[in-house]
């Protein structure tokens, strides 16, 4: 079966765009709030859109930070091997805002639960939304529900969705790929 | 129980990697790719070490005993704090107070604390080799053969940790070992600090000297790879990274030289020598200071000392290493 192209570059930044919209539509001033990427691949997303969002609102001063969660994960000491951690910078107060953790593809679930917890680690947040590019819906294991979805994907578990993106891979686009069963 | 329609393959996306060995019982049994990764593994810690909680849920299912059979300061608290800001359990053991009084051996004390769900043994001993004997025994008991060993300094054999700190603290000043020309000054002979360092800096990269009194190096040294000198000055000139160790006057039975005083003119680091020397350098201990003998305080304080960065490091190093240990198993 061959590689499916989700989201080209075209329509993957008229994508970024349109959550743009959505995240000012419902933070106006973003005076009191802060976007976090979840690492490894949430942090080009959301680069992409603290960019983005400061083009078009014109306001420098929007936090941004990237979170790392190998910490935090729930399958610790259960696999054959360890995953290496990334760079966590949170350098603004959490306490009392509103966060909008931001991570390229929403599967299991697992992956944000780990992120709330390392979040707390932080500080109270006000409240805590969702943003994700890639909804892989019928496949979670916890309840963890997106609150800003780019496109919702019914793929199967011998699918797996990757998100290139320029900076990193050379090319924009989204694509979901037939990975080999084991 | 509702059956899987599909078995779910774990699709990993991050770089994953493990240490080579299943316990830390000196720097002579790891690769310079397990240095590297508790390396870095630590400036994530350190990182986390620094936030409002300062705590992970990692090691939530793990047990650790920390058996003490000889004094310490740093690093029993330091590895108390790592245990901590891993959500470990901790129990904490040492020899004065304990059944060792009453003759108990290291094997049977060991056992016994396994036997209650101990998953890792951090252990200081003054037996040259202990942390390698225990391990090796520990095999043969059905109940105690999963447990990690955690060198934390054994006679005068090697300090693992206190070498793993040194480098990183190094790395964090200086930007990396590679070439990095580090000096250890002091008694080398009965220093299992000055083992592990040279160990740990030459696998790392980094050229190495020893400098101290002619009774106080080992004959053989040089066959580490390692230059030897005995004038201070001239070593100063040549290092970026000066260590100096302590006098180790509790485990010296012999006098290897007349006076205090005399080692404190010969090998005593002050100000006016620091001053004089022409290029800046870094000045590290692994504690405790003998204020006066080894290091003056106007050193010891100074801005060229990272001396408590080492302090502070040395957690973040040793939650790396917990962190790598039980991960492995």
């Amino acid at each position: 079966m061959e590689n499916k192209v989700l989201l080209d570059s075209e329509l993957l930044n008229i994508t970024i765009n349109r959550l743009c919209y959505q995240l000012i539509e419902n933070h106006h001033s973003f005076d009191y709030t802060v976007i976090i990427g979840v690492q490894p691949r949430g942090i080009y997303l959301s680069q992409r859109i603290h960019e983005r969002l400061i083009e078009i609102t014109q306001n420098k001063n929007i936090h941004h930070g990237i979170l790392d969660i190998t910490f935090y994960r729930d399958d610790f000491r259960r696999r054959d091997e360890l995953p290496v951690a990334s760079a966590t910078d949170v350098n603004f107060v959490i306490e009392d805002k509103n966060v909008i953790l931001i991570d390229d593809v929403l599967y299991t679930g697992r992956t944000i639960r780990a992120a709330l917890d390392a979040i707390l680690a932080f500080g109270r947040p006000r409240n805590v939304e969702l943003l994700v590019l890639i909804d892989r819906k019928f496949s979670r294991e916890l309840p963890v529900q997106a609150d800003y979805v780019g496109t919702s994907v019914d793929a199967i578990t011998s699918q797996k969705v990757k998100v290139k993106w320029k900076e990193h891979d050379g090319i924009d686009e989204v694509l979901l790929i037939q990975t080999k069963e084991k | 129980m509702i059956p899987r329609i599909e078995k779910r393959k774990k699709i990993n996306l991050q770089q994953e990697q493990q240490l080579s060995s299943r316990h830390l019982l000196g720097i002579k049994g790891l690769q310079r790719s397990d240095l590297e990764l508790i390396l870095t593994t630590a400036s994530n810690f350190k990182e986390i070490i620094n936030r409002p909680i300062k705590k992970v849920p990692s090691l939530r299912d793990v047990t650790v005993a920390n058996m003490f059979f000889e004094n310490s300061t740093r690093t029993r608290l330091s590895f108390e704090l790592a245990e901590k800001r891993l959500s470990a359990d901790i129990i904490n053991f040492s020899a004065s107070g304990s059944s060792v009084s009453k003759g108990e051996t290291l094997i049977d004390t060991a056992n016994n604390i396994l036997a209650m769900k101990v998953d890792i043994i951090v252990m200081r001993h003054s037996s040259t080799g202990a942390a390698v004997f225990l391990a090796g025994q520990l095999k043969n008991y059905p109940s105690s053969a999963h447990a990690q060993i955690i060198n934390a300094g054994d006679g005068t054999h090697e300090h693992p940790t206190q070498a793993l700190l040194d480098a990183f603290s190094i790395k964090e000043k200086l930007g990396s070992l590679e070439g990095k020309k580090v000096v250890i000054v002091g008694d080398i002979m009965h220093s299992r600090v000055a083992l592990s360092n040279i160990f740990s800096l030459q696998m790392l990269g980094a050229e190495v000297m020893v400098c101290g009194p002619t009774t106080l190096i080992p004959k053989h040294v040089q066959s580490l790879g390692i230059k030897v000198e005995h004038n201070l000055r001239k070593a100063l000139e040549w290092c970026d990274v000066a260590n100096m160790l302590r006098i180790q006057l509790e485990r010296q039975s012999l006098k290897y030289f007349p006076s205090l005083r005399e080692y404190s003119m010969q090998y005593g680091l002050d100000k006016k020598l620091l001053d004089s020397v022409s290029k800046k350098i870094v000045i590290m201990h692994p504690g405790p200071i003998n204020r006066g003998v080894e290091i003056t305080s106007d050193v010891a304080d100074s801005e060229h000392s990272i001396i408590l960065d080492q302090v502070e490091n040395g957690v973040a190093v040793r939650m790396a290493i917990l962190y790598l240990l039980a991960g492995k198993s």
